[in-house]
């Protein structure tokens, strides 16, 4: 019993990574209509800059504020210069500048940082009543932090006019410009907010997996099924979706398939989403009109 | 007249290369005043901290050239870039077999690297020799007459670590936890091997991860679950210092052995946490330049010495600047041993037959030997463990073969 509760909060914990991650994919999808595979390397690139800060003796929530606002501008700038030249591109053309920008940023870290791995200090300490084996403090903390975040993008997007106008200009550019929205202000917008939490979620990640250039490679995988899972328009069902494959990957690794399967359980997951329900969870059902 | 200027020419080509033969026999990439060496090397992309290594023996050659060379020919050193991608590395040694015409190629490093290539190089017959890899499957000269390994192979660490465990521990419960990989094979194999029928009373836990995986947490929980007290954590450095972590943090004690890949004070006990890392076993062949014990020694003098000289603002700490530097010694030795004849053939025979060579810093004790039949060069080790601020050697050398 005390192993399985283990494995279950061990599931939990990484669930909530997958999570953070999942909810920069859906803020960029929710602004963009697309899946911007470089996600996790920007949170990479952004977790560095905290380390620097953080390093060069910034308190850690000073360097992390910091590390939010440049982050934001980043996502904003890369945007401006780097997507809107291909915003009429076709889709492929898109991807390939997404996995451009992957590896760009992965040798640019590797270039400046070096590729050894780095401890990310984690703010969080855990008053001595709460103390037990199964979630460390850091762990409750960021889960905190990602269910924050969640609150706070879902009622962004359904109560702020702001939230609207950007899901309007996502999903029908043309009448959204007639109706007066500033589409390229909401692109940025989205770019710039979806390297923000991406930013979060690095910060919270470091402390786990160690910092290092390659730190998303696998994150990414379990993100990209916890947000189909949940559904990709969703912030609240990609949260649970996180916590949905982190806690099946872990019971099944340890107790089904084996740990050699467990990124099977990740990929039949994502397969079994799109055959069988593509909206995912709590995805919203697209109708066209022809 | 024309044709009096192209024969002279032949005839005089054919004086020189007559004149050359009379002196010593090559096979290209030798002569009388040169030997030129290939490698590939990471300098770029995710493996690039071992670039440290080919920088070290660019160094090291450079040095014996400033002393006359190897009797009197110079080292021409080719270390080209591979991005630690195997076709960019098999890409790479064609030119410098085909182009650049090496004698051998030399320490190239990277288990998927050295596989792509060690077809090629046996089928054109060029010397492949210590291999920057400690793959088991380098070891073969049945099947890969021209392709040697250099340091202690997986399988010789695992054998030590399991014959120590048999030896002070002989009712242990042990939990491996392996990269799914063959490194992480060639481990278990060891281990196996040595511990014979006790195998499936002993080992009450396989588990593996996959290097995707974010965090090997579930498999730390997983093995102290299965009740084990001796744990053998075969994981690259990332994966090492979190297994060293998690196993801390959960309050499970057991007595741990780590690969020699991850025992890095630097890269992984820091990161896992140096109170954390206390007590860890691991094993060495290699003298820690940072220990005091070879303050005085005249090896790890010259050592000092040559990185003041050659890499100004190296790091001595760094064990890939000896591992360099300790290759290349090896490789100056066999090149020095073949005298006039520099043929690949000659080559692997004197490769192949080494017997208790002495490097500069290899830990006292371990001595380098091969034969026709055995191609681990470096096959013994010595346990170390970690004390909260370094590594301290401990037991006698023990073998792996």
């Amino acid at each position: 019993m005390e192993a399985f509760l283990h494995q279950l909060f061990a599931g939990i914990a990484t669930g909530g990574i997958y999570a953070s991650i999942a909810l920069a994919l859906v803020m960029i999808y929710q602004s963009t209509h697309h899946i911007n595979f470089a996600q996790g390397e920007l949170a990479m690139f952004s977790t560095y800059l905290a380390w620097t800060c953080v390093e060069a003796g910034l308190p850690w929530w000073a360097a992390f504020v910091l590390t939010v606002v440049a982050s934001f501008v980043a996502g904003a700038v890369i945007e401006r210069v780097v997507m809107r030249p291909v915003q009429h591109a076709p889709v492929l053309s898109v991807v390939i500048v997404f996995i451009a920008l992957l590896v760009i940023l992965n040798s640019l870290a590797g270039w400046i940082w070096t590729y050894t791995i780095k401890t990310f200090p984690s703010p969080f300490v855990m008053p001595r009543a709460l103390e037990n084996p199964w979630l460390s403090a850091h762990e409750a903390g960021s889960i905190g932090v990602t269910l924050a975040v969640l609150v706070a993008l879902w009622a962004f997007f359904r109560f702020t006019r702001l939230g609207l106008a950007m899901r309007a200009a996502a999903q029908n550019p043309v009448s959204s410009r007639l109706a007066g929205i500033r589409v390229g202000q909401m692109l940025m917008l989205g770019w710039g907010l979806a390297a923000a939490i991406g930013a979060v979620a690095g910060m919270l990640i470091a402390p786990v997996v160690y910092l290092d250039p390659n730190m998303m490679a696998g994150v990414m995988l379990y993100a990209f099924a916890a947000a189909l899972l949940g559904g990709i328009d969703n912030p609240v069902g990609a949260v649970l979706g996180g916590f949905i494959v982190g806690v099946v990957e872990n019971l099944a690794g340890a107790y089904l398939v084996g740990t050699e399967l467990k990124l099977t359980v990740a990929l039949a997951l994502i397969i079994g989403v799109l055959v069988f329900r593509p909206t995912g969870l709590l995805g919203r059902r697209t109708v066209v009109r022809v | 007249m024309n044709r009096f200027i192209r024969s002279t020419l032949v005839a005089v080509t054919a004086l020189v290369a007559t004149g050359a033969v009379a002196a010593g026999k090559y096979s290209p990439g030798a002569s009388d005043t040169e030997i030129r060496v290939g490698q590939t090397m990471p300098y770029s992309g995710p493996a690039s901290a071992y670039a440290a290594i080919g920088k070290a023996q660019a160094a090291y050659f450079q040095m014996i050239n400033e002393q006359g060379g190897v009797n009197g020919r110079k080292i021409t050193f080719l270390s080209l870039d591979d991005g630690y991608s195997p076709p960019k590395a098999v890409e790479q040694t064609r030119k410098l077999v085909e182009q650049d015409e090496v004698l051998l190629l030399f320490n190239s490093l990277g288990t998927a690297n050295n596989t792509a290539t060690q077809k090629y190089l046996n089928a054109k017959k060029v010397p492949q020799l210590f291999v920057a890899t400690g793959a088991s499957k380098f070891g073969d000269p049945k099947n890969f007459p021209w392709t040697m390994g250099w340091q202690p192979n997986y399988v010789a660490e695992a054998r030590v670590f399991a014959q120590w465990v048999l030896k002070t521990r002989p009712d242990a419960k042990i939990a491996v936890i392996s990269q799914n990989d063959d490194f992480g094979k060639d481990y278990l194999r060891g281990i196996k091997e040595v511990l014979g029928d006790k195998a499936a009373k002993m080992i009450v836990l396989e588990t593996t991860y996959e290097v995707t995986d974010p965090t090997v947490d579930s498999q730390v929980v997983q093995a102290k679950s299965s009740g084990a007290d001796v744990l053998m954590n075969i994981a690259t450095p990332k994966f090492a210092a979190q297994i060293i972590r998690k196993a801390a943090d959960i309050g499970w004690k057991p007595v741990q052995l780590m690969t020699d890949v991850s025992a890095s004070v630097g890269a992984v006990l820091t990161p896992a946490g140096l109170d954390k890392a206390k007590d860890l076993i691991s094993a060495s062949y290699l003298k820690d330049p940072t220990d005091a014990r070879f303050k005085d020694d005249p090896a790890m003098k010259a050592y000092y010495a040559f990185l003041k000289k050659y890499m100004p603002g190296a790091d001595p700490k760094d064990s890939f600047n000896a591992y360099g530097y300790n290759s290349a010694a090896n490789l100056i030795h066999v090149l020095k041993t073949c005298g006039d004849d520099l043929t690949r053939e000659n080559v692997m025979k004197v490769a192949s037959t080494m017997k208790d060579v002495e490097l500069p810093l290899l830990m006292p004790g371990i001595k380098v030997n091969t034969s026709p039949t055995d191609y681990y060069p470096i096959a013994e080790v010595v346990l170390i463990r970690f004390d909260g601020q370094q590594w301290q050697p401990f037991g006698d050398v023990m073998s792996g073969r």
